[in-house]
């Protein structure tokens, strides 16, 4: 079987994020970035299909130059090859132009399967692969908490709200969005990361659309509003965990 | 010019945040000043005959008596060539996430997900919607004409009773061949969750990726054993195995509403908020000042939980002597 797996890098999880002058986008001055986390799991599930059917794993990232560096992990962690749409910016992509210029990576490939994560950790919008299905004429799942081979295509368990599930059985070729915790992640081996030095990671680029904004352009961005009940508590670890106490049980009465 | 709300419904009841959508939708229509209408894949649509609606639309096919994403994007693009609305509002679900963005793609528009309000400036429509985990919010504009697609957040906007008008019930019956329908869904179940019913206890401490590793629960453990408290989670902590699926707190996990609730090392993604935020009392203590567990804390502190809570811990017990 031949997957496909869309990778993004994003801001890791516990970074402190403030708007740069644009009010576009995030200083990115000493922020770390990673896989967005569906995505490391999107590329586990595809990975651990070829352990079962056989076939090619192919990574691809659209995203500026620092990208490259989730196509390397991988590529350690087991992928055949990669390939990297280079885009300056991401920013400035809608969710149908970031999907467009991903459709002109996969199309050529023709592969059975085309998998990414549910949703990033930036921009969040939860679409990719849904606009990726319809450019490419697919049907798609999302929300996936596991994919099996089935005759003619595969059977995906949907993840449906509070704690329901539903299976589905979808022809190939198809588009999945997975869901973190799909199964436990793998490490890059030394082995890997030796290996994935000689592998090869092609480059395409992309030409960023013009800033025309599209149906719904982003004005600005800015921390939010903070709800002006919260009380902070200040002090060294035992002041705040004497006044914390003394409020749950005089203030709030809770304890 | 209008606005057409889609609801959602499971069997005989609508998914609760649809009708906060149908809330939104009738704010933007108001502030807008166009009519709105709605739209359900479910009889239950005629119900809103006569309330303060331009028209309600059942659409009814024997396709659609199941929900697939090809299914519903068919219909209502068939529904949306014929009204021509403005603007589409959905309720920010998992099924709006399977199929909206298609819906959208196919009219060469696009969803704008998860919006959390709207204001009206000079006769344009702002959203706002969370970015970045909900670290930072973002304004996006409308433009153009063509129709626009809006999915609003869980809780975002409270759901009223609808005033009565005289809105009329329609049926539309959209053309759908039956080779369309390309996925084959089975019937929903529950996974049997191990009698964890989160939702009853009086006292929650729930954990984060802050935790660190399973070893840094037994301090939570302690905590939850001094005060009587029962331990949930955020989903990476159930990703990661360091605590069962079923005592995760969230839009997949439970929902939970107790008297005290201490979020420790949990940053607060709306997946999170959506399951906790009608608790009476919330904790928060997180090192990141910025978390947007935070917005909705009403005791906050900014620092390690492991040197906190330990001090907690200690004033507990000397409280008790």
């Amino acid at each position: 079987m031949k997957v496909v797996v869309a990778v993004k890098q994003t801001p890791s999880p516990d970074s402190v994020l403030t708007p740069d002058e644009s009010a576009k986008w995030v200083q990115e001055e000493n922020l770390s970035f990673e896989m967005n986390e569906p995505d490391a799991y999107a590329l586990e599930a595809a990975l651990q299909l070829r352990e079962k059917q056989g076939g090619e794993v192919i990574a691809i990232t659209l995203g500026p130059e620092r990208a490259e560096k989730v196509l390397r992990e991988a590529l350690a962690k087991g992928a055949d090859r990669a390939i990297h749409a280079v885009c300056p910016s991401l920013d400035v992509l809608d969710p149908l132009q970031t999907a467009q210029a991903l459709a002109e990576v996969v199309r050529p490939e023709a592969p059975h399967l085309v998998l990414t994560g549910l949703q990033s950790g930036d921009l969040g919008f939860a679409q990719t692969g849904v606009i990726l299905a319809e450019l490419l004429s697919l049907p798609h799942a999302t929300i996936i908490v596991g994919v099996e081979p089935a005759p003619g295509g595969v059977r995906a368990k949907r993840e449906l709200e509070g704690g329901w599930y539903q299976f589905l059985e979808l022809p190939l070729p198809a588009v999945l969005t997975v869901q973190s915790g799909i199964s436990r992640l793998r490490y890059a081996t030394l082995m890997g990361i030796k290996k994935a030095r000689t592998k090869e990671i092609r480059r395409v680029h992309v030409a960023t659309p013009p800033p025309t904004g599209g149906p719904a352009a982003l004005v600005r961005l800015y921390p939010p509003d903070r709800s002006t009940h919260t009380q902070f508590l200040e002090g060294d670890p035992r002041e705040v965990a004497a006044s914390l106490v003394e409020r749950l049980r005089f203030e709030a009465r809770v304890l | 010019m209008s606005v057409l709300a889609v609801l959602e419904h499971a069997g005989d009841t609508w998914r609760p945040h649809s009708l906060e959508a149908l809330t939104a939708a009738q704010q933007m229509g108001a502030d807008l000043g166009v009519p709105v209408s709605a739209a359900a894949f479910t009889p239950k649509a005629a119900q809103l005959a006569g309330s303060f609606l331009d028209a309600v639309y059942e659409i009814c096919h024997p396709v659609l008596a199941e929900y697939t994403a090809d299914g519903y994007s068919a219909a209502l693009e068939a529904l949306i060539l014929k009204l021509n609305p403005r603007l589409v509002v959905f309720p920010h679900t998992y099924q709006t996430r399977d199929y909206a963005p298609k819906l959208a793609t196919r009219l060469g528009s696009i969803l704008l997900s998860d919006v959390i309000r709207h204001r009206v400036e000079n006769g344009g429509l702002i959203l706002t919607r969370p970015l970045f985990q909900g670290k930072l919010h973002g304004d996006y504009r409308l433009s153009g004409s063509s129709v626009a697609f809006v999915s609003i957040q869980a809780g975002a906007y409270r759901s009223g009773e609808i005033p009565p008008g005289h809105a009329r019930a329609e049926t539309f019956v959209p053309e759908i061949p039956s080779t369309a329908i390309r996925v084959r869904p089975e019937p929903p179940f529950r996974e049997t969750a191990e009698g964890v019913d989160l939702s009853k206890a009086e006292r929650i401490i729930a954990v984060g990726r802050g935790i660190q590793n399973r070893e840094g629960l037994s301090l939570v453990e302690e905590l939850a054993h001094v005060i009587g408290a029962e331990v949930g989670a955020s989903r990476p902590v159930c990703d990661y195995g360091w605590l069962p699926m079923e005592r995760q707190i969230g839009s997949s996990g439970q929902t939970v509403a107790p008297a005290l609730y201490m979020a420790l090392g949990i940053s607060g993604a709306i997946q999170h908020l959506v399951g906790m935020k009608g608790s009476k009392i919330i904790v928060a203590i997180n090192k990141d000042p910025e978390a947007p567990i935070f917005e909705v804390a009403d005791y906050g502190i900014v620092g390690d939980l492991f040197e906190i809570v330990p001090a907690i811990l200690e004033e507990l017990r000397k409280a008790d002597k």
